[in-house]
């Protein structure tokens, strides 16, 4: 049931992505160009994306189970370190280089050509980078 | 600031988000998740033992998205201006910087901000932030 949920959640997640215009990277760069001929759709998808979710995490409340009995698992840091920042900063330039972000890049793999494969690879391999990093911490 | 009212869907865009937020909702109210899709990935690459199921599924259903959109309807039109050099420096910034951020748009715009949480509007204005003036560098600057 739990599959199926998640399958569900990331199939919703892929249509609202295609309905709203956020798989087109140009669409993206459209709202980020903001010298240029300014595009405010993405203010919109955000809009909508959050005024839903506002409602969905008033409902969760301080729940410790799910619906389906599983426990929440909701992120506990609340304190803006370096990381935080820095990581983000690198992900803004990322996304402003292509206009790919990790949810759009993944619903264009399969019928975007080499194009989101070329991204998302070197998504993946960033990632790897981060948990090596990670692991030589520890 | 010139707006490009021939570009602007407003209707879609917000119909797509609040797809987007019944998404989130699902995720979060039946199986406790946060729906970041850079967690949900770097997760994965985590291997940790009983939590990878939710995460294939999910993912599953997300690339899948187009090819069930496909049986209704021609898919919209895309372009993608980036060359090949560009594509995997943005792929490589966006799989490390979600990782050392914690999130990205879905994970900190969406579900962070949903949440009200602070570090979560700090982490979307930086990225917004760091977007905007890479566009602005790329497209007014270093353009000849």
């Amino acid at each position: 049931m739990l599959l199926l949920t998640a399958l569900l959640a990331g199939l919703v997640f892929g249509i609202g992505l295609i309905v709203s215009g956020m798989a087109n990277p140009a669409k993206v760069l459209g709202f980020l160009d903001l010298a240029g001929d300014w595009d405010p759709s993405l203010a919109c998808v955000m809009g909508g994306a959050v005024l839903v979710g506002l409602l969905a995490f008033r409902l969760a409340g301080r729940r410790s189970v799910s619906l389906l009995g599983v426990s929440m698992r909701l992120p506990s840091t609340t304190h803006i370190d370096r990381r935080l920042v820095l990581g983000s900063a690198a992900f803004g330039i990322g996304w402003g280089i292509a206009g790919y972000c990790p949810g759009p890049a993944l619903a264009s793999l399969a019928t975007g050509g080499y194009q989101p494969l070329l991204f998302v690879g070197a998504m993946l391999a960033g990632m790897a980078l981060f948990e090596l990093l990670e692991a030589r911490q520890r | 600031m010139q707006i490009a009212w021939t570009h602007f869907t407003p209707y879609p865009a917000l119909l797509g988000g609040a797809l987007i937020g019944i998404a989130a909702a699902l995720l979060l109210l039946l199986n406790g998740r946060i729906a970041g899709i850079s967690g949900i990935l770097g997760g994965l690459l985590q291997r940790v033992r009983g939590d990878t199921g939710w995460r294939l599924a999910f993912l599953l259903g997300l690339t899948g998205a187009p090819l069930v959109w496909l049986l209704f309807a021609p898919l919209p039109a895309v372009s993608v201006e980036a060359s090949n050099g560009a594509l995997v420096l943005a792929g490589l910034l966006v799989g490390v910087g979600t990782r050392y951020g914690s999130g990205c748009t879905s994970g900190h715009g969406v579900c962070g901000l949903s949440r009200l949480s602070l570090r979560s509007l700090v982490a979307t204005l930086v990225f917004m932030g760091s977007g905007f003036v890479t566009v602005f560098i790329t497209h007014h600057l270093l353009q000849g």
